[in-house]
């Protein structure tokens, strides 16, 4: 007997445990993707169950169903269009009435539906006494309970999802009843809607065939969007033949709610509902908990103490950074020396040629620089999964929320920017938690500016080579102060002119403390490494062989004669005529081709900026030269004083253009992975270029009139 | 006229109506708050900005420049 194949929606608020019952119920049969055009995440599970094929799809955590917000849209979009055999709402029985609130929204959608009241033990503990029975009836919509964090209840909730397939539940409907007034004008509405829609599916179903069977929406639901005037319904009737009519029919409708309530028509659904849900909790729910303080309250008189939560939320980013690269490095170098390893037993079995180069120093080399990294993400992403699923991150956000909306950021824009000082890449990833679009892509184009550790390599070397060392940790010091500062100011300059409009409010959750479990927190951290892995690394691979190919072509001169020295080789590259190309504009920050070159292989790992200066001032020891030994920081530093007319002032300012152009690949790559175009990598080229000319010519033309140059 | 805004730590209030309009005022009402819930001023963030209140015996942070469009009875 072949399977049925049906599927689960899991619908919920943030907080409500959602994740870890999807991870209960689907193990490791995951997929994670995006929803189309939006950085949604997607993600799906399958499970088989007494002979059912069961798609499970975790909707994005929701406290409502508006146009607001992305999540929300993408939310009951599914909903409507791929038409689940089934939703299930999990509730976090510990704060019901709000969480109902997004029930009575998905009962609107009329689409089949069972409650999950999760967190009972927490809710017993928090003294409420749920009557699940009672008001599962009162709801009209069966229930079950369970325990997420213990897997209880995960059997019981697919068994009642079965029954509810296979139409066995016998319940009586209910429906949320608004007051009088406003049904009065959802009956006008949903008979002048009954017909215009069917003929405007009708229509569109022929002009277009997939159309066909394509998505009505419930008409009790359609009337009461309209009347909340949701901007995507009304753009959708607006869009129909006949559509300019029904809008004129709802304008009237909501004036005249507002001409008898005195009331916005949206607050007063939402009363509605809120009404509807107090209702039924007052008939089933008890409350028997004194006002005693509960354990986290406990936790946030000492994490969020007015004098004690900055240092507190301080000590916990230095503690992730120790993890992360403290713990990263050894495991860093074993895969660096893996990489050489197999590079040397690659280069050792291949005859001399491009090939060999192309595999060798191209494609080993490039990948190798990739998953290098890896380690660093794996613990960074383990943390941050860590502090997430405890509850403290949105502490974090709350403690910084004041400082970054100064300069148009949001609390939560903070995290990113502080992985940023790590590795770029993940940073960008981790603005995944910002809501608005607008915030997260301010964001997204400042957190280059934070020093990442592929700069550190090139400030230490010129640091070491110029100046004394008694003043090099304050001149690093600058350097990340001057990425920090610019930043901000990025960041202000973006959402003032660029990135206009509100931001994301700060109307947020602080859920319970809660310890996670590993199980919960690897599968998070492992699902946004792969992620790195396999987006990144394409493109990466890609953008290494171009690279490669530009520092390796033309292989010999005009006269077919080949290069004598690899300095000589590099020059003529086609990299190497870039630097010659683009050195009248650098001329004004005081840099000649050969900085150019350097900066142009920059682009492909900040790293290779130095190595690239060393091959081309021909200092003999490359080898020591990538390595950090004591001998080649002196050798690399008489060469650098001799040969290249670099002085301290120079040397910072190519430090600070270091600092500030051009992300890497890996970054542009992931730029254009989270934002869906190639506008906004373009962008972040583009400005980060300019405002790198645009400071090193500040401070070069500056310094000269001082007489520093 | 009293606002959340004004709301001292410890102190608790009813709300009577929300002004302002669009993301941020459906935001609130999304979370919860609406006319008629019982409100409790937790804290301030440590810089002032934003606040931690209770409601429902859960716990919301928001700026002052939203909870200013909270007015309370």
């Amino acid at each position: 007997m072949s399977k049925k194949t049906i599927t689960i929606a899991l619908a919920g608020n943030p907080n409500s445990g959602k994740t870890t019952i999807f991870n209960n119920l689907t193990g490791a049969r995951q997929h994670v993707g995006n929803y189309p055009g939006v950085t949604v995440e997607r993600k799906e599970g399958r499970v088989i169950y007494k002979g059912y094929d069961i798609k499970v799809i975790d909707l994005p955590g929701t406290y409502s169903l508006t146009a607001y917000s992305p999540d929300e849209v993408v939310a009951r979009n599914v909903i409507i269009e791929e038409k689940p055999d089934v939703v299930v709402n999990i509730l976090d029985a510990s704060n019901l009435e709000r969480n109902l609130y997004l029930t009575t929204q998905l009962k609107e959608l009329e689409v089949p539906l069972v409650l999950a009241l999760n967190m009972m033990d927490i809710a017993e503990k928090n003294g409420i006494n749920i009557q699940h029975n009672l008001l599962s009836q009162l709801l009209g919509v069966p229930m079950v309970t369970l325990i997420g964090t213990k897997n209880q209840g995960t059997m019981e909730l697919l068994d009642m999802a079965l029954e509810s397939v296979q139409g066995r539940i016998n319940m009586t409907p209910k429906t949320v009843k608004y007051r009088h007034e406003v049904e009065e004008e959802l009956a006008i509405l949903q008979g002048m809607l009954a017909d215009s829609q069917v003929l405007n599916v009708q229509v569109a179903a022929g002009n277009d065939s997939s159309y066909a069977g394509n998505p009505t929406y419930p008409l009790r639901w359609l009337a009461v969007k309209l009347l909340e005037y949701d901007q995507e319904i009304v753009r959708k009737v607006n869009s129909w033949a006949g559509g300019e009519k029904i809008l004129a029919v709802v304008d009237k409708s909501r004036d005249r709610i507002r001409e008898m309530l005195h009331d916005d028509p949206e607050l007063v659904v939402v009363d509605g509902r809120y009404g509807f849900i107090r209702g039924a909790c007052r008939e089933a729910v008890t409350f028997t908990g004194s006002d005693q303080i509960t354990v986290t309250e406990l936790i946030d008189k000492v994490l969020l103490n007015r004098a004690l939560a900055l240092p507190i939320f301080l000590g916990i980013t230095w503690l992730l950074f120790q993890l992360t690269f403290t713990l990263g490095a050894p495991l860093m170098e074993w895969i660096e020396a893996g990489f050489t390893a197999l590079g040397g037993w690659v280069a050792n079995h291949m005859d001399e040629g491009l090939l060999k180069s192309l595999i060798v120093d191209g494609i080993i080399g490039g990948v190798g620089g990739v998953i290098v990294f890896l380690p660093n993400i794996l613990l960074l992403f383990l943390g941050i999964a860590f502090l997430e699923a405890t509850g403290y991150m949105a502490r974090a956000a709350f403690v910084m929320d004041k400082l970054m909306h100064r300069v148009g950021l949001h609390g939560k824009s903070f995290v990113p920017m502080l992985i940023g000082f790590g590795c770029t890449v993940p940073a960008i990833m981790a603005t995944r938690t910002l809501e608005n679009p607008k915030d997260r892509l301010a964001t997204i184009l400042v957190t280059p500016l934070m020093s990442c550790g592929a700069r550190l390599p090139v400030y230490t070397l010129l640091i070491s080579a110029f100046f004394p060392a008694k003043v090099a940790g304050n001149v690093l010091f600058s350097i990340y102060i001057i990425g920090i500062i610019l930043a901000m100011l990025m960041a202000k300059v973006f959402r003032t002119w660029l990135l206009r409009g509100e931001s994301e409010p700060f109307v947020m959750e602080l859920p319970i403390y809660r310890l996670p479990s590993l199980k919960n927190v690897l599968m998070h951290m492992w699902e946004r490494a792969w992620l790195y892995l396999k987006k990144a690394g394409t493109i990466i691979l890609a953008a290494s062989i171009l690279i490669w190919g530009l520092f390796t072509f033309p292989t010999a001169d005009v006269n077919g004669n080949e290069y004598t020295s690899a300095a000589l080789q590099m020059e003529q590259s086609y990299a190497g005529r870039m630097g010659k190309a683009i050195e009248p504009v650098l001329t004004p920050l005081g840099f000649d081709w050969k900085t150019g070159v350097a900066l142009v292989a920059g682009f492909a790992a900040k790293e290779v900026v130095v190595s690239t200066l060393g091959t081309l001032y021909s200092i003999e020891d490359e080898e020591a030269l990538a390595g950090e030994e004591d001998v080649a920081v002196k050798s690399f530093a008489q060469r650098a004083r001799e040969q290249s007319g670099f002085t301290p002032f120079t040397a910072y300012i190519l430090m600070l253009f270091t600092l500030i152009y051009i992300p890497c690949i890996a970054t542009i790559a992931v730029i254009k992975r989270e934002t869906n175009s190639w506008k906004w990598p373009l962008f972040t080229v583009g400005y980060t270029i300019a405002l790198a000319w645009i400071v090193c010519f500040l401070v070069y033309q500056g310094g000269k009139i001082v007489g520093l140059a | 006229m009293k606002s959340l805004k004004n709301l001292m730590p410890g102190e608790k209030a009813k709300v009577a109506r929300l002004v302002g309009n669009g993301a941020i005022k459906r935001r609130i009402i999304d979370m919860g708050i609406v006319p008629g819930v019982e409100v409790e001023m937790e804290r301030y963030a440590p810089l002032g900005d934003p606040a931690e209140i209770k409601l429902r015996g859960n716990h919301l942070s928001l700026r002052k420049e939203e909870a200013d469009g909270i007015i309370l009875e």
